[in-house]
């Protein structure tokens, strides 16, 4: 008898185990924002005019990024309904993992949120046997920042500020340099509880830039993909972060745009130094994008945003995912689906599905780039 | 069930003795040959992995430019790489310690409850109710907890920075919602408590009843009875639950990922937020970490599978070194 007891508590746990450990895979697989997808499902059903199915055939695997995860299921949704017999399978699982599942020629292309580092190019060439992983920019977005004060519905910082607030150099919303910046606002006497990114992710990296960038002498830490800061708090993925700063009065944290539009947060306006501070629209992330400069060589479109920008109306928290091929060399069997689909997502319709879901589409002069280099792929 | 166990002795540990001969007709030669067969495979799979884990954290270890035992930190994709166990470790002990300290005694409590106190009609429903506490899984509880218990857990830190802020350990010096080492601790007793609760209980049932009946005999109140003779021949069941429950504790991954705000800091303020585990830690950065991150990763895996691997071992010292007073070898 007791034995039995004993294989039952055992079954009762291994059951548990196995939930529990599905329920882990599946939670990490999707940083998901179903109303942003829900959106911009419904308006882009025009799109499907501009695809063309040439040479596509057959299943096509990618996986990386979770960033543009809303942008890829439009993209996909689009594409599917168009060419029927092809199916594109995009897996949002991580930066990190996209480009090692492609530099183990898994996938047919990896979506990425930096641009590929030089070790990771060298490792691509054993995939690509002719040639080497490239970079191309497909989707822009803001990085918002949210904020949840009662009493307090618009808010406007500079960079200096905001790295003060996330380092928690300045803990006080009635602080001086927050009530010089939001002249007439009633700021309350509370603590600010800044929330940022428990994971590594490039939405923070982003960050990291931005304020290093515009604020050299409040941020001294390197932009990477970890939170280098030592106070504040963390939360898991950009839904967690956002439904923190939904949750607690006080707080303030970052996650890309469509995160505040679902769970209707409000952001912060940023003053970059051009008079009028600027909000976080996808227009505006536009705009900033579009004073980016292309560093890769040859073929390479990785750009360098220019994140101190005071351009009028610019936003310049930004983000630029990349779709990650080989430029020749891809796998015989799903080149021809990965140049099909990649110029339906860089075409005119492609690139305007964007705007509806969140995200900003790449600056015209940029994608022209993107169109001939996804044209010449082999 | 074991509760009929009537006036013989409780199982003593077995005796070493001859194996049984093999009588050597055809059928034995084939069970030899599975079993033995079955031990070998088990040991190689175990060896292979074990050496696979190994070389992927010394592969790590020795890139690594800050030290693996002390650095508060981890950064493996930095220039150069630089990453430490300290306050993973840290953060492992003092939220498991904390869930011990809550759910060894309910679940004691519970334990003797069931087995010698609530009527035999409540008795078995109560036990199921409890064993299935073990069978949600463990994201449920984390969400719960972020949920639910982060929330209303508010009050009880501010009453107790209040009151027993001078006891250092609950000064709550940072502002901010109690996602912290201690809500943790809190969310693993909740969560080992059916494992400690059913094993205690299982311990309970077997004291001889003609040592409870002696006790009843000499006039012994049901504390006393459960005092003299229950607690006394329980106590290494006790230590052993309490273990597996520790273990378990150790290992949580999910509930503390999603409930704990964690940061490379080690303070002895558990109401602040802040700290982290091993599990935790993983679960965060599997998704995003490349080759050498994970290798890293792997690294810290390997301290907290030594960790459980002591932890289980003092455990047996313990219990062996009790055997003698607890009445098992009787």
């Amino acid at each position: 008898m007791k034995l039995q007891r004993k294989n039952r508590l055992r079954a009762t746990a291994l059951g548990a185990l196995a939930v529990s450990g599905a329920l882990v895979l599946t939670a990490c697989g999707s940083d998901d924002n179903s109303n942003a997808d829900a959106n911009g499902g419904g308006k882009s059903s025009t799109a499907a005019s501009d695809i063309t199915c040439d040479g596509a055939e057959g299943q096509l695997l990618a996986s990386g990024s979770s960033a543009q995860k809303n942008a890829m299921d439009l993209w996909v949704k689009n594409y599917m309904a168009a060419c029927s017999g092809v199916e594109v399978n995009y897996n949002s699982s991580s930066s990190g993992e996209g480009i090692v599942a492609f530099n183990q020629g898994t996938v047919g292309f990896a979506g990425s949120d930096s641009a590929l580092k030089p070790e990771e190019v060298e490792e691509s060439k054993k995939i690509c046997k002719t040639g080497q992983g490239i970079n191309l920019p497909m989707v822009g977005g803001p990085v918002a920042i949210g904020f949840h004060l009662e009493g307090v519905d618009s808010l406007v910082l500079d960079a200096p500020t905001l790295a003060k607030i996330f380092d928690t150099k300045i803990t006080k919303w009635n602080d001086k340099a927050i009530a010089d910046l939001n002249k007439g606002v009633e700021l309350p006497d509370k603590p600010i509880q800044p929330f940022h990114r428990s994971e590594d992710s490039g939405t923070t990296q982003n960050l990291g830039k931005y304020l290093s960038a515009a604020a050299p002498d409040a941020w001294k830490y390197e932009a990477e993909k970890k939170w280098p800061a030592p106070g504040g708090q963390a939360a898991s993925g950009s839904s967690g972060v956002a439904s923190q700063v939904k949750a607690v009065d006080g707080s303030i944290g970052y996650f890309e745009l469509s995160y505040a539009a679902s769970q209707d947060i409000t952001t912060v306006d940023i003053e970059t130094g051009s008079g009028t501070p600027v909000k976080a629209t996808s227009e505006n992330a536009s705009k900033a994008i579009a004073a980016a400069k292309v560093v890769g060589t040859g073929k390479d479109l990785a750009l360098e945003l220019d994140y101190a920008t005071k351009a009028e109306g610019a936003y310049p928290i930004v983000l630029v995912t990349y779709e990650v091929v080989c430029d020749t060399g891809n796998k015989a069997d799903t080149l021809g689906t990965v140049k099909s689909f990649l110029t339906y997502a860089s075409s005119e319709d492609g690139q305007k599905v964007l705007t509806d879901a969140g995200y900003a589409p790449i600056p015209a002069e940029i994608n022209a780039k993107v169109r001939e280099t996804v044209a010449g792929l082999s | 069930m074991a509760s009929t166990t009537s006036l013989d002795t409780p199982p003593a540990p077995p005796a070493p003795r001859d194996r049984p001969r093999s009588t050597g007709r055809v059928g034995d030669k084939i069970f030899i040959g599975l079993s033995r067969g079955s031990g070998i495979l088990l040991l190689v799979v175990m060896a292979s992995i074990a050496v696979f884990l190994g070389y992927r954290a010394a592969t790590a270890i020795s890139e690594n430019e800050g030290n693996f035992l002390t650095t508060f930190d981890w950064n493996p994709a930095g220039d150069p790489p630089v990453f430490g166990i300290a306050v993973l470790l840290f953060g492992t002990v003092v939220s498991s310690v904390i869930a011990m300290v809550i759910a060894v005694p309910i679940a004691v409590g519970i334990a003797l409850f069931i087995s010698h106190y609530a009527p035999r009609k409540l008795a078995a429903p109560l036990g199921y109710v409890i064993d299935l506490l073990a069978a949600v899984p463990s994201i449920v509880y984390g969400i719960w907890g972020a949920l639910v218990l982060v929330p209303y857990l508010e009050g009880l830190n501010l009453w107790l920075d209040q009151f027993f802020g001078w006891t250092y350990v609950f000064d709550k010096t940072a502002i901010g919602v109690p996602r912290s080492l201690f809500t943790v601790g809190i969310l693993l007793a909740i969560m080992i408590l059916p494992i400690v609760t059913s094993v205690t209980r299982e311990v309970f049932l077997q004291v001889p009843k003609m040592n409870e009946e002696a006790a009843l005999a000499l006039g012994a109140t049901r504390w006393e009875v459960v005092r003299l003779s229950v607690l006394p021949f329980g106590r290494s069941g006790i230590i052993s639950a309490s273990m597996l429950g520790l273990g378990r504790a150790l290992g949580e991954t999910m509930a503390v990922a999603t409930v704990l705000s964690p940061s490379f800091l080690i303070s002895l303020h558990v109401l602040n937020h802040g700290g982290g585990t091993f599990a935790q830690n993983i679960a965060a950065k599997f998704g995003e970490a490349d080759e050498f991150g994970r290798d890293a990763l792997i690294a810290s895996g390997l301290v907290l599978f030594v960790l459980t691997l002591l932890v289980n071992g003092a455990a047996r010292l313990i219990i062996a070194r009790r055997k003698e007073y607890s009445g098992a070898n009787a």
